[in-house]
């Protein structure tokens, strides 16, 4: 499980919180710090052969970032990755990144359980 | 899914990848994992292997990225894998040391790999000394393997590096710290990170000591070097002390002798594991087995005597 902080965001405690979620789900989490480029977000996951990437982001620039980071992920013929992503998301805005091939987005309130569920279901092993 | 062949000529051409997903075969001990190392044993043992090993904060991730830098600058291609400690309770891990590597991220020549010990005592994980023959086979000239923060005794690196640097920081402990056995003993480079700190002369001072007290009659006296990760301070000194070890071990033929005792140690320890394996199968849910084991815990019996016999039944059973 990759847990990546794309964009110019420097607010990483919720990441942090989630990582350390699903570690204590078994899960093993590589943490990639703070902003990333998409092309960042991709080369970590390749290289370290994850089943999921789980986007967090407060900035605002998740309509530029998380459509950027599927495209590269389907160039590579990696979109067989389940991709969730977290944050600060307009609920306007949640349909556009699904169709980009964003699996799920999980904002304020959600229950780590729910993540820890969501990606125990839906990741392909 | 793809084959075994189609993975080893991936990872033979550079194919990142293939080099990830074989990774991963080996970390999940899959069954293909070995035939593709059996097919890329004769293309390894061209790396430098060089491991880095020392106590939790002592700069490792932050010296190895730096070292990255010095040696992508002298035209090296790296790998690096790094080791980080799996909860012995749940199984899962925070893999954290590739947040300090990121400034490499991009660069092709280079790879970094995160791994967790899965219950691995030692330093390292099983899965580590396979990963590094499939870095190896893929090309890199410097590998790179950074342990889980140590502790005194976690001394497993040895037996898959070649060159081996222990980091220490400043104001860890006394000189009495120094002097005893475990981790002090297996450094061909000390390194006293953080050299901004207050008492880092006195860290290398008190090596220094433990060092001139060694009874071990040795060529290559481990050097003692001061660095700072942040300003980039000793990093090129390093990266010189490291080629100078590497090349003492070849012009002395220690390199050789190494590369004998390793392949002796390995095929010793594959031998074991896989007696094991194929005993424990032979015996996993026989009702005599599970008689034997309730005896030795009633005292009936004592265990000693029921694993000769056990282990003489199976040999005999094997040459029928």
């Amino acid at each position: 499980m990759l847990v990546a902080k794309p964009g110019l965001d420097g607010h990483d405690r919720g990441a942090k919180i989630v990582a350390r979620a699903l570690r204590d789900a078994g899960m093993e989490v590589i943490y990639t710090g703070l902003r990333q480029t998409p092309e960042m977000v991709v080369r970590a996951a390749l290289d370290e052969g994850v089943h999921c990437i789980g986007l967090s982001i407060l900035s605002g620039a998740h309509n530029a970032l998380f459509p950027r980071i599927m495209e590269l992920l389907k160039a590579e013929g990696a979109d067989d990755i389940l991709v969730v992503g977290g944050g600060i998301i307009p609920e306007d805005d949640i349909p556009d990144l699904k169709e980009a091939g964003i699996s799920e987005i999980f904002g304020p309130g959600t229950t780590l359980q729910e993540i820890i569920e969501y990606i125990r279901s839906n990741v392909k092993l | 899914m793809l084959s075994v062949t189609e993975l080893v000529k991936g990872v033979l051409s550079g194919n990142r990848r293939h080099l990830a997903r074989l990774i991963s075969l080996i970390e999940n001990e899959d069954s293909q994992a070995q035939e593709a190392l059996v097919k890329l044993y004769k293309h390894t043992g061209k790396a430098h292997v060089i491991g880095v090993t020392g106590p939790p904060g002592s700069g490792k991730s932050s010296l190895v990225t730096k070292l990255t830098a010095e040696f992508r600058k002298r035209s090296k291609t790296i790998g690096v894998l790094c080791v980080d400690p799996s909860s012995p309770f749940t199984g899962g891990a925070l893999l954290g040391d590739r947040i300090r590597m990121q400034e490499h991220s991009l660069d092709d020549n280079v790879y970094v790999r995160s791994m967790g010990t899965r219950g691995h005592l030692g330093g390292l994980s099983r899965a580590a000394s396979d990963a590094i023959r499939v870095i190896d086979a893929f090309g890199k000239d410097i590998i790179f393997v950074e342990t889980v923060g140590t502790g005194q005794s976690e001394v497993e690196i040895i037996e898959v590096a070649h060159t081996v640097i222990v980091t220490d920081v400043p104001g860890s402990g006394d000189d009495i710290q120094a002097i005893k056995a475990g981790i002090m003993e297996i450094a061909d480079i000390f390194v006293v990170n953080k050299s901004d700190y207050p008492g880092a002369d006195k860290k290398v001072t008190e090596i220094n000591t433990m060092l001139d007290l060694d009874p071990r009659e040795r060529v290559w006296r481990p050097p003692v070097l001061l660095t700072n990760s942040r300003t980039g301070e000793g990093i090129a000194e390093l990266a010189d002390k490291l080629m100078e070890h590497f090349n003492y071990l070849k012009e002395s033929g220690l390199l050789e002798q190494k590369g004998l005792q390793r392949s002796r140690e390995e095929l010793q320890s594959i031998m074991k594991y896989k007696l094991t394996q194929e005993l424990s199968h032979k015996l996993q849910g026989k009702p005599e087995y599970e008689k034997a084991i309730r005896m030795i815990a009633e005292r009936k019996k004592d265990p000693y005597t029921v694993a000769e016999q056990l282990i003489a039944e199976f040999l005999l059973s094997e040459i029928r």
